[in-house]
Formats: structure tokens, C-alpha cells, sequence
């Protein structure tokens, strides 16, 4: 990285904490998680609950091109030109971690367009328990699973349970209909994730995304410190 | 017929003739590329290439330069479909076109099309030169053979520049003999007339054309610079040629 | 410097975005024209003597030293296809952040400045070629031999293709890449004397109609 205020030099490679033309750049905090499990329903919350307080921006990485980006537009969580969606080619978990390139220039191009901003979520299309997000891509990354998916995933673990920044069980309120046990599912993370959060959510209840949003501003205090 | 083939060049040069006419000083052609003067519609001058024999045969060589100087109007167009056919001279034959239009001038080139018989083996270039403010529309159609017939090899380059630009520069091989694939799924697949239908106007620079699909196989495409392309592919040359009069008129109709 | 950069910079797994483009093979697929390994086969010949030409050509020359932002303008002049400009940018703007990360020099580090969106791609995979030290037929050779081992690895996904069947479909094309690659820097090299018409043109009319047809897709797999 560097510093020098009055030099702008070409692109940024990767993870650089400060742009080209010394500012500092947004925190980047990926989504990740099996299909179906409320990834783009809680960046729609998300966005909801910090868009009044933070300059913010979404990036999506779909199987089926801009599907999850049209939700957003639709839902209108945030102004069109803070969401983008990159083309992952069938393998969404190459765009968010062998091949970042493409999604760097996402994040990249929305600082250039609407920036400064505060915050960037990039979302990774539903793909499987393996999939994590690169360090060269996000500073932060949250691993949503939910309830319905199985209570014994926590247990299995995988490196998105293991090892994410925060881990959300979403879909708390099914749980009496799936037949999943909350209290195991909440032991079996800590035995997987030692001190590493983690955040049972329904969306559907009025606490909603509250204590992700809380998370993010602690870790959006930490960025800017 | 010679061992060495035919030698056929023709010239044009179209100037404003002062009384918001266009005067062509310069009309020189004979034998396969003879030029008569058509009646002028409006201001515009127009030629027809009369083909008095067919051609290009193995080892001919054809050159036709049209030149359209500031302020004139030519439309040239040709009588029948240039045939090309295999030769008792050695070799491929070659059919250059040079086409040069001056600012604030016009040109129309919308000949027949051309048709490669088996056997035969021809080298087409086509090179458009425009001013920055000069105005074209340069219609190209390449039919593989005659009625079911296999086609002979054909080569044609295209290349527009606007303002030392080149706007476009491209080149179609076919039949026997020509790189792999190319009547594959990435070339032709089975079809038999393609075509290229270039229209260069100085206000595409302000405003390009959308991109658009007439069918799937024909797209009307901005190029990079005021010029916009259509490029067809058809079973054969009836249907290509509908789709390039259609495309024009939509284009026709924007303006 | 090392010849074997050559490997790094053609490997299938070199973080330049590759992996979301098709090359035009899902429009194929979609049209019916690719079912099988015979007719991915042809198309990837087509796509070899045509972009998979012009590519090994422009990058072959970028190694040679000429202009980039000469290269760049023949290569726009040869995709008259709007969508496919747009993703050859995009592909060298990917390219240019991991050629930098590779092998940084101000040359690259120059071009990245004079064409912040994005270089046509082969024009930057020669000069990442010639940042690595290796040659215009490295170049051609990288070039051409991504022309069709992009489509061949979308077919696979496309269709579930056999992957034996697609690769060998790549062995059963070397000898015709090796061709190819020669032509291309025989053309490359006429470039300094006789500038940028030298350089092959070749099209192939449904590459470039089905990359537009792709494009007005409202869901697809591949970026192109």
C-alpha cells in the first residue's frame, strides 16, 4: 500500500487498505451460505437498517447472473446504482476466492461511482459448506445457515461454520416446524467456532437483523479506528 | 481467355457539380467492370456496374476505386450478382475495391451479391476511407455457391477507417480449403449467404446506435466510432437480403 | 527470466476472470449448435483460426513492443461486437491486476493508468508476456490456446460434457494451434514495418452475432 497523497498510481491490486488516491476505502464484509438460507434477505435487512446512518454498497455473486440483484432492486433497499451484480460463470465460489478479480473490480467501480463509501456487502450466490470468501476480497465475512437446512450443520462444520467472522443461524422461528434443536445447534457451534460469534435470527420477528447490524458497526469501528 | 487471366480496372469520381448536382468527370471501365450512368435521383449521381462477361475467373485481376469528393452524391449499385468461377490460369483471382469519401459527401455501395461457384478460388478486399464528416452505406453479401452447389474459396476483407480510423476491419474465409470451422457452429454452420451492411454517419458519434437483434442470427451492432454494422447470416441469398433491407430501413427510420 | 512463466500465465487457474466467460459457447449450446464433443470440437477450430488468430497476433505484437494503444484500437476495429469488446476490456482489466501482481513493472504499471477500464486483453496478455520476459510466441501460443480451452471448460458445465471428451478435443487441436501460433507471430512481426493492417483479421460471423444474442439474455451462466 501506499501513502503517498499526491501520486495516484494505477488501480489498487487487491486488499489495499486505501484507494489510489490515498483515501481509505470502504470495509468489505462478504455473506456466504448454502442456497436458500436468507443470504440476500439479510443483505435486504441489512441494508434497511444502516442505509440513514452509512454510505453503503452491495455486490452479488449469482449462479443465474443478476437474479439476487434484481431482489435487491426490486425491494429497492438501496438506490440502483450502489448495486451491482458479477457474472461468476456456474462457480460462484471461484469469484469469491480463487478468482477474485472480478469482484474487486465491483467493489473498486462502486467506490468510483458513488463512493466515498462506508461499507461494501458482497454476497456469494448460494453454493455449499465449503465455500469462503478471500481475504484479498473482504476484510469480514458472515456464513449464514438456517434452521431448516439441518440442526446438525453446525455440528459437521466446514470451513464457512468454522471459521467465519460471524456465524448466523437464520429462520429461527421454523425451528418447531422442522424439528431442529436450537440449544444443540448453539453447542455445537461453540465447540466449532470457540470464541467466534455467532447470531440466531428470524427475520420474520421484530428484533430482525438487529444484532448482524449491531456486529457490522462494531467491526465498521474498528475498520475506521 | 488468357493463361494469365484478365486485368479489369475501373474509376469513378463523383464531384458537386455547383448546381446541387453531382457530375461524375471521371467514369472509366470496360470488358467485366464496364460503368454506365444511371438516371440521378435528387442530387445524387448513379452508376451501374454492367458486367459484359462473367468473372472473376482463377487469375483475374479486378480493381474498382470510386472516389466521392466534398459535397457529392453517388450510388453505385451493379446490373446482376458478380459470379466467381475457377479459371484456366493459375491461382486466385482478386477483386480490390477502394472507396474514398471526402467530408460532407456520400456514397451508397450496395451492389449484387457475390457468388462463389465451385471451384473457384477468389480474394475480395474492400476498403472504405471515409473524412470524419463523410456519410456511407456499403452493402457486402456473399452467397456459397450456386443453387445447390458446394462453394469455391472465397477470402473477403473488409475495412473501414474514419479519419485514419479503422472502424472496422474484418475478414470471412470459406470453403474448401479455408482454416478449420468455418462452416462450424463458431462459423457458418451450414449457411450460405452471409453479409455485412456498413452504415458510417457523423451523428452516430453523438448517438450510437442500440444494439439489436433482428433474428438470431443477424445483429445491427455500433462499431467503435460513428458507424454502425449489420451482420447476417441466412440459408441463402433471398432471405440475407431481406434482412438487410430491413435492417436499413429501421435504421433509415431513426433518422 | 524464466521461460516457465509461461505455465503461470496459461494455467486454467490464473486469477484473470477466465473461468466466468464461455467464449461464446453457451450461445452455441443454447442454438443448438454445440450437443456433443465432435461439434464443440468444430466450434473450437472456428474459434481457433478466427479470435483464437487475432488474439495470438495482437498479444505476439504487444511483445514485440508495438504501441498499446495502437493494438487496442485494431482490436476494436476487429470485434465489431459491442458485447464482446466490452468483455475483452473487462478480461484485461482482470488480467492487468494479476500480471501486476506477477511480474510488476511501469510498463504495465503505465498501461493500467492509460486504460483504467481496461485494455483489450491479448493486448495485455502480451505485455504481462513480455513484463515475464517471455516471448511473442509464448504469447501467441497463451493467446490462441485460450480461445478454445475457455469454451471447451463451459461446454463441460454447459452440457455435463464428458471432461475427458473436452480435453481430449484440446489435445486432438494442438497441432493446429501450433499453426496458428506460428501465423500469428509472422503477422505480428510484419507489424513494426507495414503498422496494425497487418495483423489478421479473421471473424467468424456467428461468434460475433451470438455474443450479441448472449448479451440480451435477462439469465445466464457466462458472462459471455
Amino acid at each position: 500500500m501506499h501513502l503517498d497523497h499526491t501520486h495516484s498510481g494505477p488501480a489498487a491490486l487487491s486488499a489495499d487498505a486505501h484507494r489510489p488516491d490515498g483515501s481509505h476505502r470502504a470495509l468489505r464484509i462478504g455473506l456466504g451460505g448454502p442456497v436458500g438460507s436468507g443470504k440476500t434477505a439479510t443483505v435486504a435487512a441489512l441494508c434497511r437498517a444502516l442505509r440513514d446512518e452509512l454510505s453503503l454498497a452491495v455486490v452479488t455473486n449469482d449462479i443465474y447472473t443478476r437474479e439476487d440483484a434484481e431482489f435487491l432492486l426490486r425491494e429497492a433497499v438501496l438506490p440502483p446504482e450502489r448495486i451491482t451484480a458479477v457474472e461468476t460463470g456456474a462457480c460462484p465460489h471461484t469469484a469469491i476466492r480463487d478468482d477474485i478479480s472480478a469482484n474487486l473490480e465491483a467493489v473498486e467501480d462502486l467506490e468510483d461511482a458513488v463512493g466515498p463509501l462506508d461499507l461494501i456487502l458482497v454476497e456469494s450466490g448460494g453454493d455449499n459448506l465449503t465455500a469462503t470468501f478471500s481475504k484479498g476480497l473482504v476484510d469480514a465475512q458472515i456464513f449464514v445457515i438456517d434452521v431448516a437446512g439441518g440442526d446438525d450443520i453446525p455440528r459437521k462444520g466446514g470451513p464457512g461454520v468454522t471459521t467465519a467472522d460471524l456465524l448466523v443461524v437464520n429462520k429461527t422461528d421454523l425451528a418447531p416446524y422442522v424439528g431442529s434443536d436450537l440449544a444443540r445447534m448453539a453447542a455445537d457451534a461453540k465447540d466449532q467456532r470457540a470464541e467466534l460469534p455467532v447470531v440466531f435470527q428470524s427475520l420474520r420477528r421484530e428484533r430482525g437483523v438487529a444484532d448482524v447490524a449491531a456486529w457490522v458497526r462494531e467491526r465498521l469501528a474498528a475498520w475506521t479506528a | 481467355m488468357t493463361a494469365t487471366g484478365v486485368r479489369a480496372d475501373a474509376r469513378i469520381v463523383a464531384r458537386a457539380d455547383g448546381r446541387g448536382g453531382t457530375a461524375l468527370p471521371v467514369l472509366d471501365g470496360d470488358g467485366p467492370l464496364a460503368l454506365r450512368r444511371t438516371r440521378s435521383a435528387g442530387c445524387e449521381a448513379r452508376v451501374m456496374v454492367v458486367g459484359a462477361m462473367s468473372g472473376p475467373l482463377g487469375g483475374d485481376r479486378f480493381s474498382l476505386t470510386a472516389s466521392v469528393t466534398e459535397g457529392a452524391r453517388l450510388h453505385v449499385g451493379s446490373a446482376a450478382a458478380t459470379l466467381a468461377l475457377p479459371g484456366q490460369a493459375k491461382g486466385e483471382a482478386r477483386y480490390d475495391v477502394r472507396l474514398d469519401v471526402a467530408d460532407d459527401a456520400e456514397l451508397h455501395w450496395l451492389p449484387e451479391q457475390l457468388i462463389s461457384a465451385r471451384g473457384s478460388d477468389l480474394h475480395v478486399t474492400t476498403r472504405a476511407e471515409l473524412a470524419a464528416g463523410a456519410r456511407l452505406v456499403l452493402r457486402e453479401e456473399q452467397v456459397l455457391g450456386r443453387a445447390g452447389e458446394e462453394p469455391g474459396r472465397l477470402t473477403s476483407r473488409l475495412t473501414v477507417r474514419i479519419a485514419g480510423r479503422a472502424v472496422l476491419d474484418q475478414e470471412l474465409a470459406c470453403g474448401p480449403g479455408a482454416p478449420g470451422g468455418w462452416d462450424g457452429p463458431a462459423g457458418l454452420a451450414g449457411h450460405r449467404a452471409v453479409g455485412q451492411l456498413v452504415v458510417v454517419r457523423p451523428e452516430f458519434a453523438g448517438h450510437p446506435v442500440e444494439p439489436q437483434l433482428l433474428d438470431e442470427c443477424t445483429a445491427l451492432i455500433p462499431l467503435a466510432g460513428p458507424a454502425a454494422l449489420v451482420s447476417a447470416v441466412a440459408p441463402d441469398a433471398l432471405r440475407l437480403r431481406r434482412l438487410l433491407d430491413a435492417s436499413l430501413a429501421s435504421l433509415d427510420g431513426r433518422t | 527470466m524464466a521461460r516457465a512463466a509461461l505455465l503461470v500465465l496459461a494455467d486454467g487457474r490464473f486469477p484473470a476472470g477466465g473461468h466466468a466467460h464461455s467464449g461464446g459457447a453457451e450461445a452455441a449450446v443454447k442454438a443448438g449448435r454445440i450437443t456433443s464433443a465432435a461439434n464443440l470440437e468444430d466450434f473450437c477450430r472456428g474459434r481457433l483460426h478466427t479470435a483464437g488468430l487475432v488474439a495470438g497476433a495482437l498479444a505476439a505484437a504487444a511483445v514485440l513492443g508495438v504501441d498499446p494503444g495502437d493494438l487496442d484500437a485494431a482490436a476494436d476495429a476487429r470485434t465489431p461486437s459491442p458485447a464482446l469488446r466490452t468483455a475483452a476490456r473487462r478480461l484485461g482489466r482482470q488480467l492487468m491486476r494479476a500480471a501486476r501482481a506477477g511480474w510488476p513493472c511501469d510498463e504495465l504499471d503505465a498501461l493500467a493508468r492509460r486504460f483504467p477500464k481496461g485494455a483489450h486483453q491479448p493486448v495485455v496478455l502480451g505485455l504481462a508476456a513480455r513484463a515475464a520476459g517471455l516471448g511473442p510466441d509464448d504469447a501467441a501460443y497463451c493467446a490462441a490456446y485460450e480461445s478454445v480451452s475457455g469454451p471447451a471448460t463451459a461446454a463441460v458445465r454447459l452440457l455435463s460434457l464428458d471432461p475427458f471428451d473436452a480435453t481430449g478435443v484440446l489435445a486432438r487441436l494442438a497441432p493446429e494451434l501450433d499453426r496458428v501460433a506460428v501465423t500469428a507471430v509472422e503477422a505480428a512481426r510484419r507489424v513494426p514495418d507495414e503498422g496494425v493492417d497487418a495483423l489478421p483479421a479473421a471473424s467468424g460471423p456467428l461468434l460475433e452475432v451470438g455474443a450479441e444474442w448472449h448479451a440480451a439474455w435477462p439469465v445466464r451462466l457466462f458472462a459471455s
